[in-house]
């Protein structure tokens, strides 16, 4: 198929069209109005529901209410709307309802900068709502990786029962880029037998809920979710490496999304400019996150050290390090507030951790 | 023989955990006699508010959804909107409903969504234990308003049923209460029509029970009701408040 040229915003909008995506519901928010701005336009032309929230609270349950009865539901936000929505994604997540959440993240914290910005991953990865719980964080680094992601994003929802959230930034929702739509097979997927669609017959209703009174059930319901979190990291760990195969680097540059592609000009940089071999590691899942994977490459004979790269001031290098685990020193590069590393800034960086004998 | 009562199919057949004299369970009777008369059991979706109502979906006999606290309107827009054949209703107390979710009635009420709200006014935030509400009369005491409700500290109560009227999204609104048989009669009436105007299409419907809660206005059943017909109907006066 021919690539065509696509905003990243509207590229993802398109995609969750594509992926069956049956709601939308959204509240404006810089940089990600391209994507409510869209689905106003083209949701109802395929005869689907586009609706306009109050606010993100409200659109979030919204979600929650569409992927109730069953339907492929999504929002889109960026980070002070994500932080109103946590409530409902914890709701979504106690309930065991499958949704797609977007974050076109931009720096923070509280109004901030409407900036990219990768300060968010604490909130991504850690649950951030309420109680034991986890959302699955998918993190693209380029348009192409963003319009397969969203669409794979719907199954894994559906086959988790559970929310997925797409975390890029604003540089991935403002640029655009030649992208191609590939023809995508179709996945086998639980029926959602549990949805409120109206009984039509069914012996007894459904009742979607995440209270669970009695303590014990609750527990129960914890132990049960948490199991779905101990399948996702068997089956669903997606990462990439550059320069890690056969190359023996003795720096590895760990970085995701937008910092990740900063960091394959570093690697090049690094070469050029100080005869220094440096590898990529980038996670795409971020939750759950590819540890193991990690580990091996950081254990290699010749790593010198691992450096976490990131445009906050160090969330992700916290898995990093239980990644690593004492097979390497790890490091620390960040640009944060909305600013962007520049490749030579994270080249001397790494070049300084090298030559400074790459201890702690 | 022929049975003279028998109880609603639209009511599963479990005990509920409402304590004596409260209003909640004869507004689930109600609202399952509805169903069953309308015979929309079978499609009907129920949102579930925080609050006494919670386990509704444990009494109903149709498919439910537990919704945030106060977060039902929108829960019900994202049902409503993308089945759009369903009858699709919020069952919410003052608190979610007048205080945490007002923002979301209001927007729901704007928009004209079309599903049916029964709003349980019983002036009081009976889960947690008697705090005050948006609806606490001027001089009612709450275990957060211990000397009673003050103007000039707190505010007037909030009319819900008047406020939402100035909306055109809304197309009906009733204030009833079940303090007695013939006002029981009553609300049986405005739930049903509100319903049956949900199945035309016409727009939001919104019922307002006044309702009482014995145990945490400290009275007994009897002057509970009274307290509902005497100083609640005056401050909120019964009746059709709007209807298109
Ligand atoms: C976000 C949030 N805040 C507060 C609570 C605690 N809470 C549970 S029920 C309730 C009040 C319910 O009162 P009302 O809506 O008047 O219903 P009633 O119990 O009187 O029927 C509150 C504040 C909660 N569950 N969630």
């Amino acid at each position: 198929m021919a690539k065509e040229l696509w905003k990243g915003n509207e590229a993802i909008a398109e995609a969750a069209i594509r992926a069956g995506c049956d709601c939308f519901f959204g509240y404006p928010i810089t940089p990600q109005n391209e994507i409510p701005e869209y689905m106003s336009l083209h949701m109802p032309q395929h005869g689907k529901v586009f609706v306009q929230a109050e606010s993100e609270v409200a659109a979030i349950n919204m979600v929650y209410g569409a992927a109730a009865a069953g339907k492929r539901a999504m929002t889109s936000s960026s980070s002070p709307g994500i932080s109103l929505k946590q409530e409902g994604i914890s709701y979504i997540a106690g309930a065991e309802l499958p949704a797609v959440i977007i974050n076109m993240s931009r720096g923070g914290p509280g109004l901030g900068t409407i900036q990219a910005s990768q300060a968010d991953y604490f909130q991504s990865t850690r649950g951030g709502g309420n109680g034991d719980y986890r959302t699955m964080v998918l993190a693209p680094q380029s348009i192409q990786e963003a319009v397969d992601l969203v669409q794979d994003a719907f199954d894994l929802a559906d086959k988790y029962r559970n929310p997925v959230l797409i975390l890029a930034d604003g540089m991935i929702g403002q640029m655009m880029e030649p992208i191609e739509w590939k023809q995508r097979p179709s996945v086998e997927l639980p029926p959602k037998d549990w949805a409120a669609t109206g009984r039509h017959g069914r012996e007894k209703n459904n009742f979607v809920t995440s209270l669970r009174i009695d303590a014990p059930d609750c527990e129960l319901h914890n132990v049960h979710i948490q199991s779905k979190y101990d399948r996702m990291a068997e089956e669903e760990l997606r990462y990439e490496t550059i320069g890690c195969d056969g190359q023996e680097p003795e720096i590895i540059l760990a970085s995701y999304g937008t910092t990740a592609r900063i960091c394959w000009s570093a690697i090049n940089r690094l070469e050029r400019k100080y005869g220094i071999k440096a590898g990529l590691f980038r996670p795409i899942t971020l939750f759950p996150f590819p540890y193991d994977q990690l580990h091996q490459i950081a254990s290699r004979p010749g790593v010198k050290a691992v450096i976490s790269v990131e445009m906050s001031q160090g969330q992700m290098v916290d898995d990093v390090k239980l990644a690593v685990n004492g097979a390497a020193p790890v490091h620390f590069f960040g640009r944060a507030g909305g600013s962007i590393p520049t490749v030579d800034e994270v080249a001397d960086f790494a070049a300084s951790v090298v030559k400074g004998g790459a201890g702690k | 023989m022929k049975p003279v009562y028998v109880k609603s199919k639209g009511l599963q057949d479990t005990e509920l955990h409402y304590c004596p004299g409260c209003s909640h369970g004869i507004v689930h009777k109600l609202i399952a006699e509805t169903l069953e008369e309308l015979n929309i059991i079978d499609t009907s979706v129920l949102i579930c508010p925080v609050g006494c109502g919670v386990f509704a979906g444990n009494y109903l006999a149709c498919d439910a959804v537990e919704a945030a606290h106060g977060r039902a309107p929108a829960v019900a827009t994202g049902i409503k909107r993308t089945c759009p054949d369903q009858p699709v209703f919020t069952y919410q107390g003052d608190g979610d409903l007048a205080s945490i979710g007002i923002a979301e009635i209001v927007h729901a009420a704007m928009r004209g969504e079309k599903f049916t709200t029964i709003f349980i006014n019983n002036g009081i935030y009976g889960m947690t234990g008697g705090q005050m509400a948006p609806t606490t009369l001027i001089g009612q005491k709450a275990t957060t308003a211990p000397l009673g409700r003050q103007k000039e500290l707190h505010g007037e109560p909030i009319r819900m049923c008047e406020m939402l009227s100035s909306l055109g999204g809304l197309v009906y609104a009733e204030r009833v209460c079940v303090a007695d048989v013939p006002h029981i009669i009553k609300a049986k009436r405005a739930i049903k029509k509100a319903f049956t105007k949900q199945l035309n299409n016409e727009g939001f419907t919104f019922v307002e029970v006044l309702a009482a809660c014995p145990t945490n206005w400290a009275m007994t059943t009897r002057k509970a009701n009274e307290w509902v017909l005497g100083p609640m109907a005056e401050y909120y006066p019964l009746g059709v408040i709007k209807e298109v």
